[in-house]
């Protein structure tokens, strides 16, 4: 080899200061906002950075971080999943009504069933090649009906048995924590692993970034894909069942519209729609952003707490306007 | 490099059938059935409740096949209908047609700012609309205060409880919006150029064809049609409440048009099936409950149908 | 010495189309075999057959002395067969590491990812071969050359037996190409068998040993590449025997226009897209055929695209009888009179679902409108008028386009065109996969307009297509204008000479 073919390698690799900073307000943009808007509202509110506000905060964000996390997965992969808001909302629904049998089939029900939706999902989509956004649309219906189904068209709220375990899983709290919280950062903290250092991960973010290229090199695209609407259900039913647990009852109205949340905050977290780059801790950042917002909104007082959404609404015009310019200006930079 | 010549996918003829078919076939299944097997069906007191209660999904869905044609999707429409339930109490004091006037405008701004994100901006139709389904109530909930709002204007109050020769007004306002925009996807520019762009963006830009331009106008078409519905179901409901109108109408008015055959993958525009799709929905819900069936086996049933109806559709192209 | 794989007598067929037919090819390790061919050659099918994406209709392939099959792309890969497309088959947002490792990355104790493992395995990989960069960078933040190799070593890492090379250089500088040959030396050097498809004659007489040749799904030559004239390999990839060229052509082109030594319809100069074209300069004349020559990749395309706005130009300009066009928009072209017929007729030309009629005048439909409303009565005049005058053969005018061959969908694309008017036409392939009759009528049809006064700019893979219909060829070469053929030099010998020049070293 000459030094001529290394120089050529060598000059076409410098990456551009526009290109390095489009990187970072992606990855970090949420990050740091979030950060802002603690800053600012610490300083504008006394109520705000209190120990109380900040447990609060915390057991809030636990429910919609843990839906977030499998819909992050599965938007990484260049997917969609529509059906969470209904599953979360029959998860809860079924842990309160599988109580009546103990503890144990309390946890398991929610988690066979909202699973075995997943894993329809799935499915139909990775080997039925059905487009993800309508077939879990129709899940999204089909699971809100099995929630009426069970509970007498919402006519039944089930309560959950204050001094059970799964109960306390919900309401207990540990170091001043709550127990979802906990279980949230557990959650996160494998999630974390598996989306960066494991082989499912990789392949995950290479299905997202170009579903041709991992299929020609050989990667397991249609059961990997399945498995992540699996995920997805999993997580979306266990979420119910804490919410279920921390309010000690199956509530049937909840979750409705909680799919559109944890898009946002994926979305807001910083991974892209189009798949392919996305990371666990973003979609933390984005979920807690979202409560923050709603905190701070009901701390003001004055303002009406329907500004939250507005802003939540806002955030995410501009998030996706952003990226879509900044992954244009990359485009535009490799073509020059 | 050629493309290989592929396969063209063959579907049975049945399968063909059923695609283009298969929803007016149900719809008059299940009508015969109700003519049939239910009490009190073929009454024009059950018509009218039936023809209420499926418009402003109809009105909706109208928007929403414009925007599936170019293969997009807006899922404010909802959140629109709110807007415009919120936007009419604030003026009604200066009268009707301002009121009204200034809730389609707002339409109208929905609209162009979905079609802006997506044709300009070229943000997925699915993400640009998600943030004003997020904001949209949200700025509905800020306008009317979080508040229901009871409406007296008698011409509004008209238009929801009216009727001409035994049908609702609402429906009838349905229908001339029906064969609008059936009309307009049929017999002008932009209707033809609309499905062009849906089909082969590609190839219609090649053909010199407006492309942003038409995105864009669908969009503020689809934005409208929802601020209609909005007015229309407040009329009706005889209060504003932007809290709950229009909730899910996004998913009423999606499923409507696939199950009534157009495509997800744009190019195709089926008005007439889309009316049959939002009718065969309003049936099978109307058909259970005469039978005493919950809501929840409706859900399960529809759930099914939308499945049925991809599948179907999947093998078209 | 045995071959590593080995076809024998594979055919392949699909609805309407023998897409190849008895093909024999023999890769041995320790050589470099090039595939060459046409458009529509069969080179992709045999590809794809090679690597499990299709299984062959009949024939047989031995791999490593054994008859095989492989079901699934995911089993020819693990057996050894390593595939470098065209396009980077690659994920750009990933790292360089994880690109070369994806699938088979190095784990720890713990079955976690070793990312520093995995780092330092890839640095050295690339190091081997020359290039030195951060591989923890994403990928698409390199070049486009620095990616292909990227393709090239995961390709070579993998343990590969057989490396097939889909047009690896067709995005590359001179210098990445450099780079990538010195790899597929050592491929070489190693004992792999690699299979090289390229259409830069240049490329394969430096690097490749033996050669087959393609054409409409059959093997017509194969054998040792050294000894073999440039000319009479260009004549077989297009099917010309070199007797025959002499002889009168068989297509319904009729020669010279009356080209009035008019001022040009069409000026273009100094077309430059990056790492596609490269400073063209073209004229057109009313009445004048103006033809591009040059292999598959040379710019033919690109050129016309460029100049119905359909291609954003980095330079250069275009003048339409004396006025500066805005480039880059194709409504503008449009209006200056400048229509295109693209080349891939399903992907960007025909909307399959629509009428006859509605694709007709889909371009034209502002001008046959009034307050937006379309004109029936006017569209039907229209879409009557160039049905017969193109004798498009559909049942009524409310037909659907996918219904139509292949022949009557391009007529149906070229009254789009002429319903707009057009000064200056251009052709791209406008015969391509249309049936013998059609493509008579097509070319007696170019031929009729021209006479009309209307200035053609026509591609074709089609020799003598594009001798016998021109009035003038500019051959192209790697984006650039490399011959100018005018009066008694538009022949047959005279392009295929032009074709088979060495380009300059």
């Amino acid at each position: 080899m000459t030094s001529a073919t290394e120089t050529s390698a060598e000059t076409r690799t410098t990456e551009t200061r526009t290109e390095r900073l489009a990187g970072l307000v992606q990855r970090r943009g949420s990050i740091v906002v979030l950060a802002l808007v603690v800053l600012v509202s610490s300083v504008s509110f006394d109520s705000f950075a209190t120990l109380d506000n900040a447990r609060n905060i915390a057991i809030q964000s636990s429910f919609l971080a843990v839906v977030a996390l499998g819909m992050t997965f599965v938007i990484i992969s260049g997917g969609i999943d529509l059906s969470v808001g209904s599953v979360y909302a029959l998860g809860g629904v079924l842990a309160a009504y599988g109580i009546q049998w103990g503890s144990l089939v309390g946890l398991a029900l929610p988690l066979v069933v909202c699973g075995a939706i997943g894993l329809l999902n799935g499915v139909l989509v990775a080997y039925g090649r059905l487009a993800p956004f309508i077939v879990t649309l129709a899940t999204l219906l089909g699971a809100r009906g099995l929630l009426l189904a069970i509970t007498d068209e919402g006519a039944t709220t089930r309560l959950m048995p204050r001094e059970d375990w799964l109960t306390h899983l919900g309401q207990g709290t540990f170091l001043g924590l709550g127990l979802p919280v906990w279980i949230t950062l557990g959650l996160f903290a494998v999630g974390v692993v598996v989306l960066g250092r494991t082989r499912f991960g990789h392949a995950t973010l290479a299905i997202g970034g170009s579903r041709e290229a991992a299929t020609l090199m050989g990667l397991p695209v249609a059961r990997d894909t399945m498995l992540l609407y699996l995920g997805s259900g999993l997580l979306a039913g266990l979420a119910g069942t804490l919410a279920a647990a921390y309010s000690a009852s199956g509530v049937t109205i909840v979750g409705e519209g909680l799919e559109l949340d944890a898009i946002a905050a994926v979305v807001i977290g910083g991974t892209l729609l189009t798949g392919g780059v996305g990371t666990v801790g973003g979609t933390l950042a984005g979920v807690l952003l979202l409560r923050v917002i709603q905190n701070v909104i009901n701390q003001v007082g004055t303002l009406s707490t329907h500004y939250q959404s507005v802003v939540s609404g806002a955030f995410l015009a501009v998030v996706v306007a952003v990226q879509a310019y900044l992954s244009r200006a990359h485009l535009r930079g490799r073509r020059r | 490099m050629t493309a290989d010549p592929r396969a063209e996918p063959r579907t049975g003829r049945l399968t063909a059938w059923l695609r283009d078919n298969g929803v007016y076939a149900a719809v008059a299944v299940l009508v015969g059935y109700n003519l049939l097997f239910s009490a009190n069906f073929a009454t024009w007191g059950n018509l009218g409740t039936q023809v209420v209660q499926v418009a402003p999904v109809l009105i909706v869905a109208l928007g929403m096949a414009l925007v599936i044609g170019t293969e997009g999707v807006d899922l404010s429409v909802g959140s629109v209908m709110a807007v415009a339930a919120a936007i009419l109490p604030l003026y009604l004091g200066y009268g009707f047609v301002p009121a009204v006037g200034l809730a389609l405008v707002a339409g109208a701004l929905c609209g162009a700012l979905n079609g802006t994100l997506v044709a300009v901006v070229g943000i997925q139709p699915i993400v640009a609309t998600l943030a004003l389904l997020v904001g949209g109530r949200g700025l509905a909930l800020v306008f009317a205060d979080g508040q229901l709002t009871d409406i007296r204007n008698d011409d509004l109050l008209a238009l929801g409880s009216g009727e001409l020769l035994g049908i609702p007004t609402i429906g009838w306002i349905a229908a001339v919006l029906a064969v609008a925009v059936w009309l307009v996807v049929r017999y002008t520019t932009f209707g033809r150029q609309l499905v062009a762009v849906g089909g082969n963006r590609s190839a219609s830009a090649l053909a010199g064809l407006p492309v942003r331009r038409v995105l864009l106008t669908t969009y503020v078409i689809s934005g409208v049609l929802a601020a209609v519905a909005g007015i229309l179901a407040t009329a009706r409901l005889t209060a504003s409440d932007p809290s709950a109108i229009g909730t899910l109408y996004e998913l009423s008015a999606i499923t409507a048009v696939v199950v009534g055959g157009t495509p997800l993958s744009g190019g195709r525009v089926r008005i007439l099936g889309t009316v049959a799709g939002a009718v065969l929905m309003q049936l099978i819900t109307a058909t259970l409950i005469k039978h005493n069936l919950p809501d929840s086996t409706a859900q399960i049933v529809q759930a099914a149908i939308i499945l049925v109806a991809v599948h179907l559709q999947r093998g078209s192209r | 010495m045995e071959p590593v794989l080995a076809a024998t007598a594979v055919s392949k067929r699909f609805p309407g189309v023998v897409a190849l037919s008895e093909v024999d090819l023999t890769l041995h390790g320790g050589e470099v075999h090039a595939l060459v061919g046409e458009n529509g050659a069969g080179k992709s099918t045999l590809i794809k057959v090679l690597t499990g994406v299709y299984t062959p209709d009949t024939g047989e392939l031995t791999y490593l002395g054994e008859t095989t099959g492989f079901g699934r792309p995911a089993d020819a890969q693990n057996a050894g067969i390593s595939t470098v497309y065209q396009e980077v088959n690659l994920v750009g947002q990933q790292s360089v590491a994880s690109n070369l490792f994806l699938g088979r990355e190095p784990r720890t104790r713990w079955g976690l990812l070793d990312f520093r493992a995995m780092n330092r395995r890839a640095a050295d990989l690339l190091a081997g071969y020359g290039i030195r960069v951060d591989v923890t960078r994403p990928l698409r933040t390199l070049g486009m050359g620095v990616q292909q190799m990227v393709a090239l070593a995961r390709a070579a890492d993998t343990r590969a037996r057989v490396v097939i090379l889909d047009e690896p250089t067709s995005s590359l500088e001179p210098r990445e190409v450099d780079t990538l040959f010195t790899v597929v030396e050592r491929l070489r050097a190693d004992g792999v068998a690699v299979l090289y498809v390229s259409h830069r004659l240049d490329e394969l007489y430096r690097i490749c040993d033996q050669v087959t040749v393609l054409r409409d799904g059959r093997v017509v030559h194969s054998g040792p590449l050294a000894g073999l004239p440039r000319l009479g390999l260009v004549a077989m990839m297009l099917g010309r025997d070199l007797e025959e060229v002499r002889r009168d052509g068989a297509t319904k082109f009729e020669g010279e226009h009356t080209a009035e030594r008019a001022e040009p319809v069409l000026t273009a100069t100094g077309l430059t897209v990056k790492h596609r074209l490269d400073g063209v300069d073209l004229a057109v004349r009313p009445g004048e055929i103006v033809g591009l020559g040059g292999l598959l990749g040379a710019g033919r395309s690109e050129t016309a695209m460029a100049i119905a706005g359909a291609l954003p130009l980095d330079s250069g300009e275009v003048t339409v009888e004396g006025t500066r066009l805005r480039t880059g928009s194709v409504a503008a072209a449009m209006r200056a009179g400048v229509v295109l017929l693209p080349e891939d007729r399903k992907a960007d030309g025909i909307l399959p679902d629509l009428s006859v009629r509605e694709n007709i005048v889909l371009a034209a439909l502002p001008r046959l409108s009034a307050a937006g409303l379309v004109s029936r009565r006017r569209q039907d005049s229209i879409v009557d008028t160039f049905v017969r005058r193109l004798r498009i053969k559909a049942a009524s005018p409310d037909q659907r386009v996918g219904e139509l061959s292949g022949g009557n969908q391009q007529k149906v694309l070229l009254a789009r065109l002429l319903c707009l008017e057009p000064r200056l036409l251009l052709l791209d392939e406008p015969t391509r996969g249309i049936d013998v009759g059609a493509k008579a009528e097509v070319q007696a049809l170019v031929d009729e307009l021209a006479r009309d006064g209307l200035g053609v700019v026509l591609i074709s893979s089609e020799f003598d297509e594009v001798v016998e219909g021109s009035d003038t060829i500019v051959v192209l070469r790697d984006g650039a204008v490399t011959a100018r053929l005018t009066g008694e030099d538009v022949t047959e010998a005279a392009l295929l000479a032009a074709l088979a020049e060495e380009g300059p070293a």
